[in-house]
């Protein structure tokens, strides 16, 4: 996990619970302003301790300039909305209260009020405007991409992330690492269930690296459907919509994990496709680009490479559980809807009726043509067509599924 | 006025009208079309509730314990549909059915027979949407919005909803016809259209608002069909369509129609309220416009709910000042309910609380709304449980409400018998406790992170999604109370309700016996009666 190698680099920001939460890493640094705010959390932190349970009220500790504005406008906007409700419900109950019949009470008969009217309207009137003048300065600011110091383009897949380095040359892909054993509990007892992970569901096997204080531009684009990219923490949510590319940015305050999750709705794994950022150093940041473009220039395959068979079944194991097996499960006995492999007509039967489905989806399936190289694809094909009982000798060489794309 | 014709027209088929089963299938009867309509309503609402309880089940811990996820999404996207499209909006036609001819002082509704084929599509398309869970590849798992491309990816199940919406399109874009005309021409002497209940009000803008956007709905959901079946690529981009495109028609149909379910239930409240404050509407004339104004700016602001999609800054900029700009002549309603109760002589029989309980929570999620349409907090909101509580609380606490409120206003005049009142304010406060126990936490989730439709998340949601899930279930329960202990034992029997069951009821329809007759205004009410019911309401 490379979440853990940067935590000792910096202040540690526990962005997905509350400080108080953080038990003892709680760390009260530079961006708790004043002592009112160390109150709030050492009582907090007393209310943490006292129950187990967590209740976050707001949101997450802003990391970003932007995420500490959208917060103060939400702050006024909630004080805003707190006056009114005192001012409306107050006014309302006391009418309930004293205006009954029970009480003798005899209704009047007045039914309008010129006057009063255009003061409701007019008030309320201003005040949205006020609202709205004080929030514009910050959208304009959230649409600003200029000036970017890194770019990295993200891409939505279902249902993973995936991070080019437009300007380093390099990229990799983003995928859940919480263990399905964790999530499936179906038909276990509190004893069967595993425990979970202190980061469930929100830790990813390639975390996205960023330097801290630099201007990171995203270039946001989708595979098969529409995603949302969305990290609380920097107040930064864009739609990745396939077909087009959209940007947005975030400059990190501070070194640390920051963790979210996609936002709009993607088929069945939506709610498994986290999104991990390592914001470190500007030198850890420099280390670590120097030894992906190393790891991507060792990982490159040769093409035309002629492989054995049980070579290209090691590889197509690591493709097929990386990719497929969350569908097709990994034991190939697929799952409702997405069917078994394990024994399947297409996998024993004709191979190319085989790689063209792998290539260019099927139903729910997606095409793979775009997301995985021709020796991965020659590999999984491989894989499926020799693993479990589905022994049938063939092997699929990646100049084969070169040629199948044209 | 053109009204006698039509009450000799309908005159005739008063001895002869079907019984058993025919008199139902048959219907053309207001009072009969509004009664299936309410039963089909309640049982779409119980249905929807079931889906909603599978769901909060699913999430009341951490883990995948119960549903796959793509099932789970299935729940999501059928209760969202079968709520909207099937209780709520279904309700509010079965109550303009049932009571605009009977506070316009008409024999029935224009087109007898339109209404019982506007009925009777809803239920075949209410089983395309049911079965839909048992072909293969299951029901349309791609939330009520149906966003291309994932509505393309998914199997004969959404086709099965993609018909269902076409028939209830229809379906409603009739009924509104009827209610418009009915509204315009067939109102008693001397009723003009600002000396009409504010009921008739809402719904004849609804009924506009209606007729202008099922349309855009039924084109959008039509274009998701040919690009699945028939190689058009409106929704993709590989053929040089766009994604985008989509939402911009649905949510052009679905903002409006967000009011569509608001405004009648708007127009109840200004029923209710009068009627147990002895004391007229405030303000008649400012509720119409600001009804107006409301229906007029829902076609203005309809890419506030596409924040996130990355528009550029003027488009976030102006959709934002106009949706802001809702929140005024929405504010004018709300104090013009609170100046019609005070100084009022209040009874709080439970119309009364159900209509309490609705301007509370309504301005609620009124102030979450104003939060969410500042563009640069939406960003952060968007997508999480903080819109699943702020749609609920304007939906379930008002839609939902206002149709209790009404449901116990006019149920003496339905049945000829009061209901329990001791059990009909244990159902309010189970309700409003329950409610609120159920969705005021999804606002702490959605601030804190928690995004919407996931069938499992992060340990540090799960105490309020526990809590929410209780809450749930006891709101749940209280509808069932509802039904067995409230509706049922008043349709069956009870004590008596008088013509006038309220003190304070100044509209035609409780110039009527109790139950109302079959057939009611053969002869339109007096010129007389209906000027002195305005001087009344103070109407002018």
């Amino acid at each position: 996990m490379q979440a853990f190698q940067f935590r000792d680099a910096g202040t540690v920001a526990q962005t997905n619970s509350t400080p108080a939460a953080a038990g003892g890493r709680i760390v009260v640094g530079e961006n708790m302003k004043n002592h009112r705010n160390k109150l709030l959390a050492t009582l907090a932190l007393f209310g943490a301790s006292l129950s187990h349970a967590e209740y976050q009220l707001n949101f997450q500790q802003p990391a970003t300039s932007i995420a500490q504005d959208v917060y103060s406008l939400h702050m006024t906007l909630l004080w805003i909305c707190l006056v009114i409700f005192v001012i409306v419900f107050g006014v309302m109950f006391y009418s309930i209260f004293k205006h009954r019949k029970s009480t003798g009470h005899k209704p009047a008969d007045f039914h309008e009020s010129v006057t009063v009217e255009v003061v409701w309207t007019v008030i309320p009137l201003l005040i949205v405007v006020a609202m709205a003048w004080q929030a514009t300065k910050v959208v304009i600011n959230q649409k600003n991409t200029k000036g970017a110091d890194v770019t990295v383009k993200v891409t939505g897949y279902q249902w993973k992330w995936g991070y080019d380095y437009l300007d380093e040359g390099f990229g990799f892909h983003s995928k859940l690492a919480t263990p399905q054993t964790q999530y499936e509990n179906f038909g276990k007892d509190s004893q069967q269930v595993e425990k979970k992970n202190e980061n469930y569901l929100l830790e990813v096997d390639n975390a996205m690296v960023v330097p801290v204080g630099k201007k990171v531009r995203l270039l946001l684009t989708a595979n098969d459907v529409i995603h949302s990219w969305w990290v609380p923490a920097f107040s930064t949510k864009q739609d990745a919509i396939p077909g087009f590319i959209r940007d947005t940015w975030f400059k990190a305050d501070r070194v640390g994990v920051y963790r979210g999750q996609c936002a709009e709705l993607c088929g069945k794994d939506h709610g498994f496709m986290p999104i991990v950022v390592n914001v470190v150093s500007d030198e850890d940041y420099k280390k670590w680009v120097s030894e992906q473009k190393k790891k991507a220039a060792e990982s490159a395959d040769d093409p035309n490479k002629k492989w054995e068979l049980a070579d290209l079944m090691k590889r197509g194991e690591k493709v097929y559980q990386d990719n497929c097996a969350v569908c097709h499960k990994p034991d190939g006995k697929g799952m409702g809807a997405f069917p078994a492999l394990d024994g399947s007509k297409i996998a024993k039967g004709d191979r190319s009726a085989h790689v063209g489905i792998v290539l260019a989806g099927k139903n729910a399936m997606p095409g793979w043509s775009k997301t995985l190289s021709d020796t991965e694809i020659a590999a999984v094909i491989t894989y499926e067509r020799n693993a479990w009982g589905n022994k049938t000798g063939d092997v699929v060489q990646p100049s084969d599924i070169k040629a199948a794309r044209k | 006025m053109t009204t006698a014709t039509h009450v000799t027209d309908h005159a005739h088929d008063h001895h002869d009208h079907p019984s058993g089963i025919m008199r139902w299938v048959t219907a053309t009867n207001h009072k009969d079309i509004g009664t299936l309509y309410l039963w089909f309503a309640f049982i779409m609402f119980l249905s929807g509730g079931v889906m909603a309880l599978c769901i909060r089940l699913e999430l009341f811990q951490p883990g995948l314990q119960y549903f796959r996820p793509e099932l789970f999404n299935q729940f999501t996207t059928l209760h969202g549909l079968v709520m909207v499209f099937g209780a709520i909006m279904p309700a509010f036609t079965g109550l303009a059915n049932w009571m605009l001819p009977l506070m316009l002082g008409a024999p029935d509704m224009a087109f007898a027979r339109m209404n019982n084929w506007s009925f009777w599509l809803l239920p075949p398309a209410a089983a395309l949407l049911m079965i839909s869970f048992v072909v293969p590849g299951g029901a349309a798992a791609a939330g009520w919005t149906l966003y291309a491309p994932l509505a393309t990816q998914m199997g004969v199940g959404m086709d099965l909803t993609i018909f269902a919406i076409h028939i209830m399109g229809i379906s409603s874009i009739m009924g509104a016809i009827n209610i418009i005309v009915t509204i315009l021409n067939m109102r008693a002497p001397g009723m003009t259209l600002m000396k009409m209940p504010m009921f008739a009000w809402t719904s004849l803008i609804t009924a506009y608002l209606l007729i202008a956007v099922m349309p855009v709905l039924a084109g959008a959901v039509t274009m998701v069909l040919t690009d699945r079946h028939f190689g058009t690529n409106f929704f993709n981009a590989a053929g040089g369509g766009d994604p985008v495109l989509y939402q911009h028609i649905f949510w052009f149909f679905g903002h409006p129609e967000v009011y569509i379910m608001a405004l009648p239930a708007f127009g109840v409240v200004s029923q209710v309220i009068p009627t147990f404050s002895r004391k007229p509407l405030f303000g008649y004339h400012s509720m119409v416009y600001a009804t107006a104004s409301i229906a007029i700016l829902s076609f203005m602001v309809w890419a506030h709910h596409m924040f996130a999609v990355g528009m550029p800054v003027t488009a976030q900029l102006f959709f934002m000042y106009a949706t802001a700009l809702i929140a005024v002549p929405t504010g004018v309603k709300v104090f013009n309910w609170i100046a019609t109760m005070w100084k009022g002589a209040m009874t709080f029989e439970t119309p009364m609380l159900f209509a309490i309980g609705f301007v509370c929570l309504f301005t609620m999620g009124g102030f979450s709304g104003v939060v969410l349409s500042i563009a640069a907090v939406d960003i952060q909101l968007q997508d999480t449980y903080y819109v699943v509580a702020h749609f609920h609380y304007v939906l379930v606490a008002g839609a939902l409400f206002s149709l209790f409120a009404a449901v116990y206003y006019w149920l003496p005049k339905w049945t000829g018998h009061m209901y329990p009142e001791g059990r009909g304010k244990v159902h309010f406060w189970w309700s409003m406790i329950a409610f609120n126990v159920t969705f005021f936490p999804m606002h702490f989730l959605g601030l804190a992170g928690m995004p919407r439709r996931i069938p499992d998340y992060a340990t540090q949601f799960t105490e309020f999604n526990t809590m929410a899930t209780v809450g749930a279930f006891a709101f749940g329960i209280a509808q069932v109370y509802f039904l067995f202990f409230v509706l049922l034992p008043t349709i069956k029997g009870g004590q008596k309700a008088p013509q006038r069951p309220w003190e304070g009821g100044q509209t035609l329809e409780w110039e009527v016996p109790s139950p109302a007759p079959f057939h009611t205004w053969e002869e339109p009410p007096a010129r007389e009666l209906v000027d002195k019911l305005s001087a009344e309401q103070k109407l002018h």
